[in-house]
Parts: structure tokens; C-alpha cells; sequence
């Protein structure tokens, strides 16, 4: 089936988040979709999916013109999507969540659950896919989650699939296994819209590749280009794709895990037996694929996970056992992994976002009484130093941009005297100048002396700033390896292989 | 193993499985043995002297069980040493790492309230049928105004306004029936009222995006004032034209309600009695087993999804709080033309908080929600016949039982249980 | 896996932004600016929901009078009678609502003549502690719906050390008042307890304990040695001792007492509270992002605690100003007269600031002292006060249908230089 869009415009209030976008993609043809993150690639889907409606232009299937309502007419037009956040309903099998929507139904409206199963079972068997339909969605991985989304999408009889943001879950082995899929798929016709920000995917896999950038189309480029060509397209001008840093001098040991295994509520290990040590002036990166026991390891460190097993020191100190507000004063800076969520009070302004995790001592509080001038000259001092763009230290900072937020978390967490700094998916939605903002920070305070830890499922942000990585696989860390380590071998570590021969742990 | 090596690796597709952690909780044998120390002192500790008497039999029974009598001292001795072997059982089981199975704590539960009526009923006798028919009473309003706040949970939105829903059904109802003498139109009418209020509530936590908690309570004060207004301003007015509503009649199923103990209380009981046994089972099916109750539950977990398949979530979620007001409206009838036989001010009083409590306690359950109504419906009526055979307790702990246990059903129990994950979220679409 | 739930942007990124665009910019002419903001501010949206409220009220009072349905059925051959009826009906109500609750024109002189808005200030009293309470839990993101069970077990223990305690003037009062006051503190505290310890829904925890509360007072009330008073029957206390009860402010011709002297004390110290020290900055993060405080070191579970104690203590001064102030003579299981549930719409009304909740609470103060003259003046049942005020927040809660009922304009849509995206 072929797709055109025609000069599609969305507004949301006064920003225009698409302007006039017109994009064709062929029958059997992979388009990539390539643009920063924020250069309203998402929009332009959820246009496509009925699930926003276009402010002007026009949506076309087979040089038909269609209006979409909602996400039900697009299915049923044909147009199937793989969502970058599953859209599926975690206590629902496998089975309900692929019915949901268009469930057959017995006499009386029961549920044909037999039916659902025989069409997960069929679908899954032309792909050499490996569902079980009976399966709770939450207890699977998230590869498999993608895979039920490809179901989901194939089930409805899509002949356009969008693919948002794909791979951004999955190890490059999976996400070579689901370039495959891609291709299976193109081959019995279906035309594919591939949404990405990441180029060397892009060229691998695009038949053609269009390029948005602050909700325009700036260029179709070819997939054989360079990903310097391809960048500067979508940024705008030339980028560096690499840190600038010199190589690390590490010091002595300052942080050291020992034997850490991370127990939840439910009484799952979620991080086992776990060991590490992080240097004076060296980064070290803890890569993965989302959901292996990163985030739970992270907590532990910081304070925010109750049943924590074996012996954490930093600097000789023990951080065992300490709450959240003693490790911080032990002299831990920290970068949530989701800054909305745990990293930032939406509703508070960016003074008050500055000292929120100095909030019973020190400078901006005086005998349990805020010191709020000092807070003014100190937030307005960060503005500059951190290049924080808002109109006052008192905007909200949930009316600030992503990169704006996660600087003023930087503000708040390098204006510390820190022991040892520990970031978590430090870029993550960034804006490609923000991402170079943060990396530059980041390897300020390695060369000022601090132990970094970074959290990164990216493996591009592994690579670039690492000197020592560690990969972790179902919570336990399969290898320790140099910074330079090829990313192929990254890549099967982070399936679980363990790692070769030499280790630089 | 080479660098160059870049096999595929297909995703593993097997549900991960954590290890779990051997997790060894004392909480249950803990508590069942304070339970057991506790009814060691009342029963034992204040034990009363005499013989503690069960009437079991009731009028048209197909044959009349003989009262039973115990020796009030002998019974408590025994219970207490079993209340005793089960908590050393449970404490067995916690050392080998297993739970304490359900079994197990039902039957202490059931020990410990006969223990109970026994030393209450010291030197009297307890009408157990009698207990049972104002239990199964008392408990239809709180089981209807459950099953709406099931619904409307399910759907993702708190309900709050349960109170103000059987507030306005019985309102409405007593006002239609009374007019019409049809007590069925009443019923409508309740319905209707409930539907009403849940309008509101939908319209400002749909549309308004308005706390939905909020909204609930703010309903239930806006109905408590216009009932009372309407009351005083017209209904005492002209009693005899709107307010003295026929009431419905004790409907005997043939055989059923001649059973011992258990056949007055289920099955000699007004229609809106039997009502209940076809809407619990009804909201039960069609909760799990419909593609209608699929969509509900799907827009409660994740709305975001169900809109992506197509499922117009603040349609669905409309119509299902209308539903759900529909049927605590019915409940709501109950008061007027189940009970009283006329309305009063403010006469639900708090029963749609006790319904709501049911709801959480039941673990958002439409069979488990309803047991929980009964319990509370149970522990009301104990209260009522405890004060007429002379109950050594102050009447007010027993009206305080059921909120007591409650508290402790919500802190201990249900704290870990899992709500519908979007349930009191507004769904903000661009 | 992470047990947390993929949580989704309910907003994208770029609605987010699109907000931005809604701020004023600075290039506005002031003029329109400020003309906009007061159409559009939620001033005015107070206001109108106020008026809006009010007319429903009236509709309400006018349907249900008899004499406007008795001429309503010879509606066309004398329109004017109908028009009459509901005048007389409703002008008669609110005018009888203005005179007990700010000023009567009938009495002479105006020490006489004022001595309603005095009644609606001693209304007030208990509304701004207990809408203190409620809006303090608020802000820390807690629903505080046990206002009832605070105010009745620190009436009880206020009470208590009133009349049966022997302590020199003033000093029994100020004893008298911190038994409350600590009632009130451990009767929210341990919902907090709860909350933190258990993860029980604070909301369910405090109805519960409502009636708890409610019960074990009613007890107490009927039980000799007690609270019930000697060589009496009925359920309810002696009265106070004069050591212990709140001085009147204007003389003994007015019912108005210290407890608004108290009141306003507590509207200072809470604003002071929120907005001024350290532990107020850890209840709003808490109250605005309760993982961000997490992970900023902030302890939640020990602001939910204090922070249940110091809504459970506005709110048992309240119960205290009840009993010393209002009601002296004794009281009985009814002490909280609703006050509990009244401060729920006042906190919301007040929008959970200090200066808001004060200004809510001495409306609906006055709600109170009109709305029973206007039950024996003119035979409205005071339940209309109910309907009324639970329409205001309704309202007020719901800007967007205000201003669909006024025609007003909708703020942030409005036509303007398309703002340039921000880019970081």
C-alpha cells in the first residue's frame, strides 16, 4: 500500500510541531524518518495514526484521501504501528492484549480467547517468533513485548507499519533480528515507516531516508550517506559525534562494591552478586539492555532500595545501610534516570528545584528558615553557568525543554562537593546539543578528580565517554572491559555472552 | 570466543523468572498469635460462667434443629487451645519458609468469632438465623454501592460518591414510588438518580479533568444538602403523597427458604434481594469474560493503550461510571422501599464510605468486594442483636468493629495489593 | 524487570512546550495583560462560581416555594404574580442570608446592627483551622477526610482538661488547648503512620477513623467517670470552667472569642510554614513530586507522618475552639457539627493557600450564620447552604465550565506572535 502525506501541519497552542510535512513511501519500501528527539517525528505519527488530527493537509493510502478519528480508523485502513512505549496492558496475556480492540466474541459477547491464541500462534509461526500466548505481558522481556507488538499490528492485516523509535530496547543482536523481521516484512509488501534518531541503523536498513528537523522537512538523503552527512542534516550544522577527552588518569580506588545483590518488595533478586570498583578521575559506564538490574543497582548506591546485600564503601566509608539524604552528604551527586519523574518537581521553579536536595542544611537553609536571597544569587549564578534557558530562576521547570530540566539536575548535583557522581540514562530524550552539553560536564568532573558512574543503555554514550565498562545482563555484570572495547563484543555481553578473554576489572 | 563473532542472538522469549529471595514473613503467625493471647484473655481471662445458647431453628423450616447449648467456660478452654494449635501450626509453617494457607486463617477467623458469640451469649441465646436475615440486610446496600465502585475503579475512575449515588436512589426512589404506589418504578427512578450523580462525577473528572476524589466527596456533600432541602422544604410537606412509599414484600422461594439456618436469610427476602445474587454474578462475567469487560479493565490499566487500539477511552469510561451509578442508585433503593419504607435525612449514613472500603478490601473483586460487604453487613447486625440479648460489650465497639477491622484490613492486608494501574488518572489526550 | 510501570508521557514533549507558549510574553501591552488576566484569572473564576452557585440556589429556593407554584399555574393570565412570588421567594431569602451574616438593617444602632458579621466570624473560627488542616495535607499531596474524628477526640481531650482539671486562669486555657491540639496531632498522626509504614490509603484510614473516633467519643459521653457529667442521664459533658474557656474579644454581648485570634495565629504560622522554612519547602516537594523528594534525601514517609500530625492539629483547634469558644456549656457527640467535612470545601475553595483557606472560611462562616437566619426568617432550610457551597467548588474546581456558562474568554488561546520553539 502506498502512504503520502501532504503538507501536514499540527499545532499545539502556539508551537507548531509540524509544519506543512509531506513524506511518500511506497508499497514495499523502508522509509526512514530521521530528526532529533523533539523534531516532532512523534507528532507526525501520531497524525498518521489518527491519534492527533492534522491542523492542515492531508493523509493519503493508495492516492485515497482519508480521515482518521481515531487510532480504530487508521487500523482499520490498514495503518499498524509498533509503539517506542508498548502499547499494551501489562496484566493482560499475550492473547488479550493482540484482541484487544477487535475481540471475537462466542454467543452472549464471551470472549473467544481460543481465537486469539490460534491467531498469536499463526503470526508467530510465519515470523519464527516465540510467544506464548497464555504469557502475562509484564513477565516478559522487552523483546519479546516488541515482538507482541508486532502481532498486535500484523493481526489487524497492517499494510503500512510504522516502527517508532525501535530499537531503542533491544541489544544490537536483537535489533539485527528485528532489522530481519523488517525485511521479511517489506518483502510480502508492507511499507514501512522506520522512526529513528540513530543513523548507523538508518543506513543500514532505509530504502530512503527523509529528514525533519524543527517540524520541517529539511532533506531526503540518501542511505549511503555518511553519518556526518546525515547528522548535519539533522542538527543543522556539523556536529562532533565524539567526546573530546583525554585519556583518564585514574587514581585510587574511591567507590567499591563488593558482592552487592539488590532484593525487591516481591523478594526477587533483581541484582545479584554483584562486584566493582570505580577510580579517582575515571568513568565508568554500566551498559545493558533497559530492565537488567541497572536501575535497581543504581538505587542501591544511592540509598533508595531496602534490602541490599553485601558491602558498598566509598572512600573506606561504608554506604551500607545509610539513607538517601546520608549518602548524598557523604558527598554523592546523582543524576535520575528519569529526570521528570525523580530528578525535578515540575511545579517548582528552578531556584527551588536548586537546593531541593539540600533542603534541611547548608547554604539556602538557616535554623529551619530559607535563606531565599541566597538561593536567588546561587540559582541565578547556575542560570549562566550552566546555560540554563528560561525567563527567570522562578519559571517552572516543568515549562522548561528536556535539555533545560536535565541542566538544571547538573546545576544542582555538580554545584556539590562530590566524592563520586553517578548518572543515570544522563541523556536520555535530549536534543543532540544538549546531549554534547552533558558529555562535556560529564568529563569536567572526571578530569576534576571526581569517580564517575554512567548508566547508559545507549551504546553510543557507553562508548564515548567510558574508560571501563561494565556490562550487566538478567542483574548480575557478565564482564568488565576497556573503553574501547569493539562494540559487536559489547553487543553480545549485553545478550548475556560472557566476556573475552581479558578483563580490566 | 572471537571479537568478530556476531551471531544472532534471538531475544530469550521465556517470561523472565527472577530467583526469589527466601522471604520469611512472621506477619500472619505474628498476628494470629496476639489474636490468640486476646481471645485468651477475654474468653478465658474475663470467661463468664453458664451455658451459651444457638437457637438454630426458624418458623416453616423442613425440620426444626434443636437449640444448641454449650458450657460457656468449656467452649472457650477448648477454642482457645485450637486457636492455640493453629498459631503453633502457622509459626511451623513460617519456620519451613511456607505461607500460612488460607484455610488455615478462615478457620482461626471462624473459631475466634464463635468463641466470641459464645462468651457474649453467656446465659442467653443467639437467634443465629435471625443474625443471618438482618446481616444479608444490612449488607445490600453496601454489595450494590461495592459493585458500582467496583465498576468505576475498573474503568479508572475513583468513586467516592457511592454515598451521595444510594443517597439520591433512595431519594428518588421513596419520591416515584410514592407518587406512582409502584415500588418498580421506584426502582427505575433509583437508577436513574444514581446515573445522575455519576454524570457529574463523570463530566468533571472526564472532561473537567478534576480530581476525581475530590469530585466524589464535593458530590456526596451536594446531595446530602439537596436531599435534605428537598426533604424539608417539600416532602415533610405532603408526607402522605411523596413520602410513604409502598414497600416490597418478603418473596419465599418454595423449598430453598425452608432450609435450616441459611434458607430464611438467602431466600426469604425482598426482590432487590435477589437482585443481588444476579448483579454480582453479572458484573463478574462480564467484567472477565466479555470483550465488554476486556475494554473496561483495559481503560482503567492503560488508556493510553486501549485508545491505540481503537477503544474511545472517555466514552467507555462515561458510560461505565453511568453504569456503575446506576447500580449503586439501585442499591440505594433499598433504604426507602427495601427497609424504612420512607426517606429520611441523611439516612445512608455512611454506608457508601463502608461500600467504598469493600471495594479496596476486596481487592477491586466484584465476588471478593461483595463477601466483604457481607462482613461488614454481619458485624452491623451482631452489634443489633448482641444489644437485645444483653451483650457485655459496649454497643458502641461493636459499631466500631467493622471500621476497626477495616483500618486493619487496609494496613495489613491490601496494602501490597495491586489498584487499576490508571484508576483516578485523568486521560489527557493532546 | 523494573516493577515500576512504563510510564508514559500523558503529555508529549511538545504539548509540554506548547504550554510555554501560553506564558505572557513579554512585548504584551500591559493594559491587555492585566484586562486578560482579570477576565481570565482565577479571581474572577471564583467569583462567577460564587455568583453561578448562588442563582442555582435561587432557582432551587424559587421551584420549591409554594407560592411560586401556586402562581405559577395561572402563569399567563397574571405573568406578574409568578414574578412576584420568586422575587418575595428568593430576595426574601438572600436578603434574610445578608442580614444574619454580615449586617441587620432592622436593629437599631450599629453595635446591634453588626452583631451578625460577629456571628460569622465565630462561625468562621472553626472553618479556617479545620480548612488549615485539610489544605496543609493538601499541599503534602494527602487527603485529609477525617476532619470529624480529629475535631471530636480533640474536643474530648480539650474538654477534658476544661471542666474537670483545677489550674489558675489562662494557664488552664493554654493546657486545655494543647490537650487538643496534641488529640488532634496523634489522631492524624497515626494515619500518617499508617500511610508510611503500611501503604494504607490515608484516604479510607481517616473516614474509618471518623467513625471510630465518633463511637468511642459516644462512649466516653454515656460512661460515668468519663466524660459524661455527674448525676446526669444524658450523653454529654458539664460545662467548661471559666479558667479554661476562650475570653470573648468584643464583650459578653457577642459570641466572638479568642479562638479567631487563634485562627488567625494559625493562618500566619501556616503561611510562614509553607512558604518560609525548610520542613514547608519538604512538604510541597513531597506534595508536588514525592519521588523527586525521595531521591533528593528528603524522608517521605517522616513528612507524611508530621504533616498528618500537624493537619490533625489545625484541625483539633477547631474541635478546642468548639468547645472553649462556641459551645461552653457542655457538649455532646455532635460537637463537630460537620465542620470536618465543611473544611474539605474550604480548603479546596481557598485553594489550599493559607490566605485563600481564610478568606473561604469566613464566607462560609457566613454561609452558616445566614443561612440559620434564613431558616427562621424565612423558613429556607438551611440545607440550601450545603447545595450552595458544594456548587462554588464544583465551580471553581472546573474553570473551563465557568467559563463556558460566562462566555469568557479562554486564557493562553488567544491571538499572538507565534512563539519561537524553544531549543535548548
Amino acid at each position: 500500500m502506498k502512504l503520502e502525506l501532504r503538507g501536514i501541519t499540527k499545532r499545539f497552542g502556539t508551537l507548531t510541531a509540524n509544519d506543512s510535512i509531506s513524506l511518500t513511501v511506497q508499497p514495499g519500501e523502508i522509509h526512514a524518518l530521521l530528526g532529533e528527539n523533539g523534531a516532532g517525528k512523534s507528532t507526525l505519527m501520531n497524525v498518521l495514526y489518527g491519534l492527533y488530527q492534522a491542523d492542515e493537509g492531508q493523509i493519503l493510502l493508495d492516492d485515497v484521501a482519508q480521515a482518521f478519528a481515531g487510532p480504530g480508523d487508521a487500523m482499520k485502513a490498514g495503518i499498524g504501528m509498533v509503539h517506542q512505549h508498548f502499547m499494551l496492558i501489562p496484566v493482560f496475556t499475550v492473547a488479550e492484549n493482540v484482541s484487544l480492540g477487535h475481540e471475537q466474541t462466542k454467543a452472549g459477547g464471551r470472549l473467544d480467547l481460543a481465537a486469539a491464541r490460534a491467531k498469536v500462534r499463526e503470526i508467530s509461526a510465519r515470523f519464527g517468533f516465540d510467544v506464548d500466548p497464555d504469557a502475562l505481558v509484564e513477565d516478559l522481556p522487552v523483546g519479546v513485548q516488541q515482538r507482541v507488538e508486532i502481532i498486535k499490528a500484523l493481526s489487524r492485516d497492517a499494510k503500512v507499519l510504522v516502527f517508532d523509535e525501535p530499537t531503542a530496547v533491544l541489544t544490537p543482536q536483537e535489533t539485527d533480528e528485528l532489522i530481519g523481521i523488517m525485511r521479511q516484512l517489506k518483502a510480502a509488501g508492507t511499507s514501512i515507516v522506520f522512526i529513528s534518531h540513530k543513523l548507523r541503523e538508518v543506513r543500514e536498513i532505509a530504502d530512503r531516508v527523509t529528514v525533519i528537523r524543527l517540524g520541517k522537512v529539511v532533506g531526503e538523503a540518501d542511505p549511503s550517506s555518511t553519518n556526518a552527512e546525515l547528522a548535519s542534516l539533522m542538527v543543522g550544522r556539523s556536529v562532533e559525534l565524539t567526546v573530546q577527552k583525554q585519556p583518564a588518569k585514574p587514581g585510587d580506588a574511591a567507590l567499591v562494591v563488593q558482592n552487592v545483590s539488590v532484593i525487591d518488595p516481591r523478594g526477587q533478586i533483581m541484582v545479584k552478586d554483584v562486584s566493582f570498583e570505580v577510580r579517582r578521575g575515571e568513568v565508568l559506564a554500566i551498559a545493558g539492555v533497559q530492565g537488567n538490574g541497572q536501575t535497581e543497582l543504581t538505587e542501591a548506591l544511592i540509598g533508595l532500595q531496602n534490602r541490599v546485600e553485601g558491602s558498598i564503601t566509598l572512600d573506606g566509608k561504608p554506604l551500607t545501610g545509610l539513607g538517601v539524604r546520608q549518602v548524598l552528604d557523604a558527598g554523592v551527586g546523582f543524576v535520575p534516570e528519569d529526570r521528570k519523574e525523580d530528578g525535578l518537581v515540575a511545579e517548582f521553579s528552578i531556584a527551588e528545584n536548586l537546593m531541593l536536595d539540600r533542603s534541611d542544611s547548608g547554604p539556602f537553609v538557616k535554623g529551619g528558615m530559607l535563606q531565599l536571597k541566597d538561593l536567588a544569587e546561587f540559582a541565578a549564578e547556575k542560570r549562566v553557568e550552566f546555560d540554563i534557558r528560561a525567563q527567570s530562576i522562578e519559571t517552572h521547570v516543568g515549562r522548561l525543554s528536556g535539555g533545560n530540566q536535565q541542566k538544571v539536575v547538573l546545576a544542582r548535583e555538580l554545584s556539590r562537593d562530590l566524592r563520586l557522581f553517578v548518572a543515570a540514562q544522563p541523556t536520555r530524550g535530549l536534543d543532540v546539543g544538549s546531549i554534547e552539553f552533558v558529555h562535556t560536564r560529564i568529563v569536567e568532573a572526571r578530569d576534576a578528580g571526581t569517580p564517575v558512574i554512567v548508566i547508559s543503555t545507549e551504546l553510543d554514550e557507553v562508548v564515548a565517554l567510558a574508560d571501563r565498562i561494565a556490562v550487566m545482563y538478567r542483574g548480575s555484570i557478565v564482564g568488565i572491559v576497556p573503553g574501547d572495547t569493539p562494540r559487536d563484543v559489547l553487543g553480545l555481553m549485553m545478550a548475556g555472552e560472557p566476556a573475552p578473554e581479558v578483563t580490566a576489572a | 570466543m572471537t571479537s568478530t563473532d556476531t551471531r544472532p542472538v534471538a531475544p530469550d522469549s521465556s517470561p523472565i523468572v527472577h530467583e526469589t529471595a527466601v522471604v520469611r514473613s512472621w506477619k500472619t503467625s505474628v498476628v494470629l498469635a496476639v489474636f490468640t493471647v486476646l481471645g485468651a484473655v477475654l474468653l478465658i481471662g474475663f470467661g463468664r460462667e453458664g451455658t451459651s445458647g444457638f437457637r438454630l431453628a426458624s418458623d416453616g423450616d423442613f425440620f426444626a434443629l434443636p437449640d444448641m447449648a454449650v458450657s460457656t467456660m468449656g467452649a472457650a478452654v477448648v477454642i482457645v487451645l485450637v486457636l492455640a494449635a493453629l498459631t503453633g501450626v502457622s509459626v511451623m509453617m513460617t519456620l519451613r519458609y511456607t505461607k500460612t494457607p488460607l484455610w488455615l486463617i478462615s478457620l482461626f477467623a471462624f473459631l475466634l468469632l464463635f468463641g466470641f458469640l459464645t462468651w457474649a451469649a453467656a446465659g442467653a441465646t443467639i437467634p443465629v438465623p435471625g443474625l443471618l436475615v438482618g446481616a444479608l440486610g444490612l449488607s445490600v446496600p453496601l454489595i450494590f454501592g461495592a459493585l458500582g465502585g467496583v465498576l468505576s475503579e475498573r474503568v479508572g475512575v475513583v468513586n467516592v460518591a457511592i454515598e451521595g449515588q444510594l443517597l439520591a436512589g433512595a431519594f428518588t426512589s421513596a419520591v416515584v414510588a410514592s407518587i406512582t404506589q409502584q415500588p418498580f418504578l421506584g426502582l427505575v427512578a433509583a437508577m436513574v438518580a444514581g446515573v445522575l450523580v455519576s454524570f457529574v462525577l463523570a463530566a468533571f473528572a472526564i472532561k473537567y479533568l478534576v480530581d476525581q476524589v475530590i469530585v466524589g466527596v464535593v458530590l456526596n456533600v451536594l446531595v446530602t444538602g439537596l436531599t435534605s432541602f428537598l426533604f424539608s422544604q417539600v416532602l415533610s410537606a405532603n408526607p402522605g403523597l411523596l413520602n410513604s412509599p409502598p414497600r416490597f414484600d418478603r418473596i419465599d422461594i418454595p423449598v430453598l427458604s425452608q432450609i435450616p439456618i441459611i434458607g430464611p436469610a438467602l431466600f426469604k427476602q425482598t426482590i432487590i434481594v435477589y437482585f443481588v445474587y444476579v448483579a454480582v454474578f453479572v458484573v463478574w462475567y462480564c467484567l472477565f469474560r466479555t470483550k465488554w469487560g476486556l475494554r473496561l479493565r483495559s481503560v482503567g490499566e492503560h488508556p493510553q493503550a486501549a485508545d491505540t487500539v481503537g477503544i474511545n477511552v472517555a466514552r467507555t469510561r462515561f458510560w461505565n461510571v453511568s453504569l456503575a451509578g446506576a447500580i449503586a442508585g439501585f442499591g440505594g433503593a433499598y433504604f426507602t422501599l427495601g427497609s424504612v419504607g420512607a426517606f429520611n435525612k441523611e439516612m445512608t449514613a455512611g454506608a457508601g464510605f463502608i461500600a467504598l472500603a469493600a471495594v479496596i478490601f476486596g481487592r477491586w473483586d466484584p465476588i471478593r468486594a461483595t463477601l466483604a460487604a457481607l462482613l461488614f453487613g454481619f458485624a452491623s447486625n451482631l452489634q443489633n442483636v448482641l444489644s437485645i440479648i444483653g451483650s457485655p460489650v459496649p454497643s458502641e465497639f461493636m459499631l466500631m468493629l467493622p471500621y476497626v477491622v477495616t483500618i486493619f484490613a487496609v494496613a495489613g492486608l491490601v496494602g501490597q495489593s495491586r489498584a487499576p494501574a490508571a484508576s483516578g488518572k485523568p486521560y489527557i489526550k493532546a | 524487570m523494573s516493577d515500576k510501570p512504563e510510564q508514559l508521557p500523558v503529555v508529549t514533549a511538545e504539548a509540554k512546550l506548547a504550554d510555554a507558549g501560553t506564558a505572557p510574553t513579554p512585548d504584551e501591552p500591559k493594559s491587555t495583560r492585566i484586562l486578560r488576566e482579570i477576565t481570565t484569572g482565577s479571581a474572577a473564576i471564583s467569583v462567577l462560581a460564587v455568583v453561578l452557585a448562588l442563582v442555582i440556589g435561587g432557582i432551587l429556593i424559587a421551584v420549591t416555594d409554594a407560592r411560586v407554584q401556586a402562581t405559577a399555574g395561572y402563569f399567563f393570565s397574571r405573568p406578574t404574580d409568578l414574578l412576584q412570588a420568586i422575587g418575595d421567594s428568593v430576595g426574601g431569602a438572600y436578603s434574610a442570608l445578608f442580614q444574619g451574616a454580615i449586617y441587620n438593617f432592622r436593629r437599631p444602632g450599629f453595635a446591634d446592627g453588626i452583631k451578625p458579621l460577629t456571628e460569622t466570624l465565630t462561625f468562621a473560627t472553626p472553618l479556617i483551622a479545620a480548612g488549615l488542616g485539610v489544605a496543609l495535607a493538601f499541599r503534602v499531596g494527602l487527603f485529609n477526610i477525617g476532619g470529624r474524628g480529629q475535631m471530636l477526640v480533640a474536643a474530648a481531650a480539650s474538654g477534658w482538661v476544661a471542666f474537670s482539671f483545677d489550674l489558675p486562669f489562662f494557664i488552664h486555657m493554654i493546657v486545655a488547648l494543647i490537650a487538643g491540639l496534641v488529640a488532634g496531632a496523634v489522631w492524624g498522626g497515626v494515619v500518617g503512620l499508617l500511610k508510611a509504614r503500611t501503604g494504607a490509603h490515608e484516604v479510607i484510614v481517616t473516614i474509618m477513623l471518623n467513625y471510630v473516633a465518633f463511637y468511642l467519643i459516644s462512649f466516653l459521653l454515656r460512661t460515668p467517670g468519663a466524660l459524661q457529667a455527674p448525676g446526669s442521664n444524658n450523653p454529654k459533658t458539664p460545662g467548661m470552667k471559666d479558667t479554661a474557656v476562650f475570653p470573648d474579644l468584643l464583650g459578653s454581648g457577642y459570641n466572638l472569642h479568642a479562638g479567631f485570634i487563634f485562627a488567625i495565629a494559625a493562618t500566619v504560622f501556616v503561611w510562614y510554614l509553607l512558604n518560609r522554612s525548610s520542613l514547608g519547602f519538604k512538604f510541597r516537594a513531597v506534595g508536588e513530586n514525592p519521588n523527586a523528594a525521595r531521591v533528593a534525601g528528603i524522608n517521605v514517609n517522616r513528612i507524611w507522618i508530621t504533616a498528618m500530625a500537624m493537619s490533625g492539629a489545625l484541625i483539633g483547634l477547631a474541635g478546642v475552639s468548639q468547645v472553649l469558644g462556641t459551645v461552653t456549656t457542655g457538649f455532646s457527640s455532635g460537637i463537630d457539627a460537620g465542620i470536618g467535612f465543611d473544611a474539605i470545601t474550604v480548603a479546596l475553595l481557598g485553594r489550599s493557600r493559607p490566605v485563600g483557606v481564610f478568606i473561604a472560611g469566613v464566607l462560609f462562616g457566613a454561609f452558616k450564620a445566614g443561612g440559620f437566619s434564613m431558616q427562621a426568617a424565612q423558613g429556607v432550610p438551611v440545607d440550601i447552604v450545603l447545595v450552595v457551597q458544594s456548587l462554588i467548588v464544583l465551580f471553581i474546581a472546573a474553570p473551563p465550565l465557568v467559563r463556558a456558562v460566562f462566555r469568557l474568554p479562554t486564557p493562553g488561546v488567544r491571538k499572538a506572535p507565534r512563539a519561537k520553539k524553544a531549543v535548548a
